[in-house]
């Protein structure tokens, strides 16, 4: 294939994408709203991701500290880990971290679910069943993954830190109620709301991205595998590339 | 027995009877001209079998019938309401009285057979009590035969009773259309013969009108009042199945031997 020809399937990718996504903004304001599908995928896409996210977000936490804390001790600032700790997770790791594992279980998921369906004729069986499937299975994980992913982040940020605290205390002694003031003294407003907002975006990306590669499955059980793996290698690029653009907006909004 | 594309042949049809008229249906994808000036008639009662090889347009035909494929050109028309100029919900509501037989039966993996059964009731039929609904999934599962099966998942069963479920949620609302796509493929000629013998219970029990889409020539015997032939996206013959069978021409022939 000559870089024409992928440059072209790149563009019309996008511009697919892109459809889709307005298709969504569309169907999200129409009723019949699918109230019911909306709390169940939340329940799987968020609470059935809490112990992967929470154990990632744990180890995160007691390793950075175990790895700063050497460095920190050489350039005699011992005392700041947890502000320094607290600061990077809030920031930065955390969401992105959570967003990644987020993208790998959900992503996938959603694209190898729907990808199944549509190779196997369920969301035309939906549509002859009088239901609206791109409301019914795209809606309401769009929205689902959407909201799922700021809570998640928030809990995995709390486990995270818990797992610093540890770490912390493997060579050091410092109080639980130190560690914790030391980190929220260390936080302001604007290390905060920006890395808390982003993370509703990342949430976005994954789950359209992930119906999106599901709902135009095709060519059969590969093309379900296909939709799958690509759901969650477009989804991770597309974290990156929004924490690029939030990182730059978040500045020129006078928030670094 | 005819060899034309005419619907004229059925000159003194009460409009009363007919459920569902095609006329000069076209469909194309691209340059693959799949449908080309396609008619039929199918009426209240009457199983009519659309014969033809793979990929000559059968399923993309009753795709366009249940509006899950748009057409080029034409009318498709049931009860006189034209498919191709309804809103969303005019068509959820004809939908309503069609029942649609998937080739690959695509029931719902992650839901038991008795919420299978119970998503097109409450989708179409929403303020039914949830006593009636048990009602109506136990009646339709009686019909296949397979009550025994309504908590358990579609991964537990077998083939056949996959197609016998799926026949089941056909049912389930009372449909006056069905339409079968493939309905024997894939099945043992056992467990095929057992679902064509359900087909026809069914027209019988309910006076159901049926389009059934085959190539099995045990279900198109067994199953039909008419045979349509499609061949090139046209209908190219038109009979019963012995008129057909003593026909000499070869491209009619090719099925019967």
């Amino acid at each position: 294939m000559n870089n024409s020809v992928l440059v072209k399937s790149f563009f019309a990718e996008v511009g697919s994408l892109s459809r889709f996504s307005g298709k969504f903004l569309s169907m999200f304001f129409i009723p019949p709203y699918e109230i019911s599908a909306l709390f169940k995928q939340c329940y799987i896409i968020g609470y059935k991701s809490l112990p992967l996210v929470g154990l990632t977000g744990f180890i995160m936490g007691l390793v950075l500290t175990m790895q700063l804390r050497p460095f920190m001790i050489d350039y005699g600032v011992e005392s700041q880990l947890p502000a320094i700790v607290g600061i990077a997770i809030i920031r930065e790791i955390g969401p992105v971290i959570t967003a990644l594992i987020f993208a790998g279980k959900i992503g996938s998921s959603i694209g190898a679910e729907l990808g199944s369906m549509k190779v196997t004729e369920q969301i035309d069986a939906m549509e002859v069943s009088g239901t609206n499937p791109f409301k019914y299975l795209v809606v309401s994980r769009v929205l689902a993954a959407t909201f799922m992913l700021p809570v998640l982040a928030v809990l995995s940020d709390a486990i995270s830190l818990y797992g610093s605290y540890l770490g912390v205390n493997i060579k050091g002694d410092t109080s639980f109620h130190f560690f914790w003031t030391q980190v929220f003294d260390s936080l302001e407003f604007r290390d905060v709301l920006p890395a808390f907002i982003k993370t509703y975006f990342f949430g976005f990306a994954v789950g359209i991205i992930g119906c999106y590669k599901g709902y135009f499955s095709s060519k059969g059980t590969e093309g379900v595998g296909k939709s799958a793996n690509s759901a969650v290698v477009v989804s991770s690029i597309m974290i990156f590339i929004l924490d690029l653009l939030a990182v730059q907006i978040t500045d020129l909004l006078g928030f670094n | 027995m005819s060899k034309n594309n005419q619907i004229d042949e059925l000159p003194n049809i009460k409009t009363e009877n007919k459920v569902l008229e095609i006329n000069h249906l076209y469909k194309s994808f691209g340059d693959n001209h799949v449908l080309v000036d396609f008619n039929l008639i199918l009426l209240r009662g009457q199983n009519i079998v659309v014969l033809g090889k793979s990929g000559s347009g059968k399923s993309v035909l009753i795709k366009c019938i249940i509006g899950l494929l748009k057409f080029n050109n034409g009318s498709i028309k049931i009860y006189d309401q034209e498919i191709g100029h309804l809103n969303a919900t005019a068509l959820d509501k004809i939908r309503a009285k069609v029942g649609f037989l998937f080739q690959s039966n695509a029931l719902y993996d992650s839901m038991t057979v008795r919420e299978n059964l119970e998503f097109p009731l409450r989708r179409h039929w929403i303020k039914l009590s949830q006593n009636k609904i048990n009602e109506m999934v136990v009646q339709a599962l009686t019909d296949v035969g397979l009550v025994h099966t309504i908590d358990m998942m579609p991964v537990e069963l077998s083939g056949g009773m996959r197609k016998r479920i799926a026949i089941a949620r056909t049912l389930i609302l009372k449909p006056d259309i069905i339409l079968y796509d493939e309905p024997t493929t894939g099945l043992d000629p056992i467990t095929g013969k057992e679902i064509i013998k359900l087909m026809v219970d069914i027209k019988t029990k309910y006076n159901t009108a049926s389009l059934i889409i085959s190539h099995d020539m045990n279900c198109v015997r067994s199953a039909s009042d008419l045979i349509i032939i499609l061949l090139e996206g046209r209908c190219y013959a038109k009979g019963k199945y012995e008129e057909l069978k003593s026909i000499n021409d070869p491209k009619v022939k090719q099925f019967f031997e």
